[in-house]
């Protein structure tokens, strides 16, 4: 239970981190962080306890395994979260090139 | 027949990558080659939607059920998809057609054939998969290329829409993720017909209760419902026009409002309070949605704020069609309501579409959104001013043209079902959006702000063809779609995606066949 709780502390310190944060670095660090939580608790659904790698061979003794499917699931994630981070990096690059700042406060032309 | 469901996903894919490779030495080849893989696919859609063999269910890899668990991936084609799937290859394919004149004045043309492409495959993916996991692989695959779409212009707002988009997207997409997780956590599986029979066995726990709220909160961000939808203007309104059009019109609807219809009515059974929260939603996202969108005057802008009112009219239809089921209604009154929503879902993407090509057009031939600086075009561009007309007649319903007949039977529908009040704000927001288009219309193309354009150094004259062909495409279209009212068009084109989401817990049993 404790993990469980722990997984969702970190993914609450993604969302503060998005939230507060006025640096696009830092608020894009606040997302990787959520991500990854989200990754572990994925994980965590597919544990069985004492499991192994579920991979079948001749005089094997534990038939407990963990689930696979999750962990499946969460290479993708992990993929398409590597495309979401990079694009956010690059814009945020640019926004620095034109702008010269990183500072949400002062990047403002769309408003109303 | 099973053969052209992948196709739909598949064919896109290549295409997005073959056009960016021979597109790096022949931008002709990207333009023609993306136009003639979605006017086939356009095609074919429309094809399917005549044969009314649904629902097509094919399994990836050919992995059967085994011992009544399903094992492989399923793309599911069923009325509801078709419908969809035919939304967006046809919207799809006349955006990319008017790209052919507007994207010549940006750099790197492949790669937003490309990007275009990829997002219509995800599109497609979204709309055809029977699978959640594999739905929130492809919902990524279209946001994450709609991102790349938004900043194409890597001007200072297109860099900053596309960043505030991304990070509200970016986490929407991470509770998506989280509450697939949690329901493969209670129900082992992640078919959704199998979901749905699972869940339909068992008692009805806390846990699917916040499930579905973060459903509904995640899935109205990308459909960009009320308290959701500060990335919306700032995005469709700095992306170039051709893209405006296709967030507009077709990706809010296909990785939004359907998913929300697709969970909620077949795979959550449906429930009073849920039904609830939709129509509030949907009915606060018509009313302040052309509140705010009534005093803009950046014309883009403006349609921006308008797509949130009118997908408060698609989302008010289906919310008041739950109501109905759940309260054991009428199930005429129901099917009434949800024919209205999905009805409008077609027309929305139509006069939307359309509504921003036209500002495209301005935008091409003056360089200027703001309505302030212009004025009196009417005369020098004919086509885009009389397609523009009729896409503001039939956005705010006037008679002949197809937005009337949708708006009519969601405020027949509601009045029928008792709720006398949403059919009042109904026919409230329709008149202001009728007059927030009058004033489009009259500093767009009509009022003459004194300033002769030619003194101005911009010559005032029709855009090329292929933005008029898709231009007045769309525009006949306006008209054509009223004849979905008529009963034998109808039950062709419309019924089988109503009933799909009427027969709700038909769902399961159609798609594993037990």
């Amino acid at each position: 239970m404790t993990v469980y709780i722990l997984c969702i502390l970190l993914f609450l310190v993604g969302l503060y981190g998005v939230v507060t944060k006025r640096n696009l670095i830092k608020i894009i660090i606040g997302i990787s962080i959520m991500e990854y939580s989200v990754n572990l608790f994925l994980i965590l659904v597919g544990y069985v306890k004492g499991g192994t790698a579920p991979i079948l061979s001749k005089g094997l003794k534990n038939n407990i395994f963990v689930d696979p499917l999750p962990q499946a699931m969460v290479l993708t994630a992990i993929v398409i979260g590597l495309a979401t981070t990079a694009l956010l990096l690059a814009v945020a690059i640019r926004i620095y090139k034109k702008y010269g700042t990183f500072d949400i406060r002062e990047i403002k032309k769309l408003k109303g | 027949m099973e053969i052209f469901v992948p196709l739909y996903v598949a064919i896109p894919l290549g295409c997005a990558f073959i056009g960016a490779i021979i597109g790096i030495f022949s931008k002709a080849f990207s333009r023609l080659f993306t136009s003639l893989v979605l006017a086939f696919m356009a095609g074919l859609s429309v094809y399917l939607i005549l044969l009314q063999k649904f629902p097509i269910v094919y399994t990836v890899g050919g992995w059967k059920a085994f011992n009544r668990v399903p094992i492989g991936i399923y793309m599911v084609m069923d009325g509801l998809s078709v419908y969809l799937i035919t939304i967006v290859n046809v919207i799809g394919f006349l955006s990319v057609f008017y790209s052919i004149s507007y994207i010549k004045r940006f750099t790197g043309e492949n790669y937003y054939y490309s990007l275009f492409s990829l997002m219509i495959a995800g599109m497609n993916g979204v709309v055809l998969s029977g699978d959640l996991f594999n739905l929130y692989v492809f919902l990524e695959i279209a946001a994450i290329s709609s991102y790349a779409l938004v900043a194409f212009g890597i001007e200072k707002e297109q860099l900053e829409a596309s960043f505030k988009y991304q990070v509200l997207g970016g986490i929407s997409s991470l509770f998506i993720l989280l509450s697939i997780g949690l329901i493969y956590w209670y129900t082992s599986t992640l078919n959704i017909a199998d979901i749905s029979r699972v869940l339909s066995q068992k008692s009805f726990p806390k846990t699917i209760v916040f499930v579905e709220i973060i459903l509904l909160s995640a899935f109205g961000l990308k459909a960009a419902m009320i308290p959701f939808h500060a990335w919306l203007p700032d995005a469709h309104s700095s992306a170039p026009s051709p893209i405006s059009s296709m967030l507009s019109g077709v990706l809010i609807k296909a990785i939004g409002a359907y998913v929300i219809m697709r969970l909620f009515f077949n795979l959550f059974a449906i429930s009073y309070s849920i039904a609830y929260v939709i129509t509030v939603i949907g009915t606060i996202s018509m009313v302040v949605g052309v509140l705010l969108a009534i005093g803009q005057w950046d014309i883009k802008r403006l349609l921006a704020y308008h797509s949130i009112s009118q997908m408060g009219y698609v989302i008010l239809g289906i919310g008041i069609g739950m109501l109905v089921i759940s309260k054991n209604g009428n199930m005429d009154i129901a099917s009434l309501a949800i024919a209205g929503g999905l009805f409008h879902l077609f027309n929305h993407a139509v006069f939307k579409g359309l509504l921003f090509l036209n500002a495209g057009a301005v935008e091409y031939v003056t360089g200027i959104r703001d309505m302030k600086r212009l004025g009196g075009l009417a005369g020098g561009m004919p086509i885009t001013a009389s397609t523009s007309m009729s896409a503001s007649m039939s956005i705010s319903g006037i008679p002949p043209f197809n937005g009337f007949f949708s708006k009519l039977i969601i405020i027949i529908a509601s009045a029928k079902a008792g709720y006398y009040v949403l059919s009042i704000l109904a026919v409230f927001v329709s008149m202001i959006t009728l007059a927030s288009f009058l004033k489009v219309q009259r500093f767009t193309f009509f009022n003459d702000n004194g300033e002769k354009w030619s003194e101005r150094g911009i010559t005032i004259k029709e855009v090329p063809f292929p933005m008029c062909f898709s231009m007045i495409f769309l525009a006949v279209l306006c008209i054509v779609l009223s004849f979905m009212v008529f009963p034998s068009v109808r039950e062709v084109v419309l019924m089988p995606a109503v009933n799909v989401l009427l027969k709700s817990s038909m769902y399961s049993t159609n798609i594993l066949g037990y």
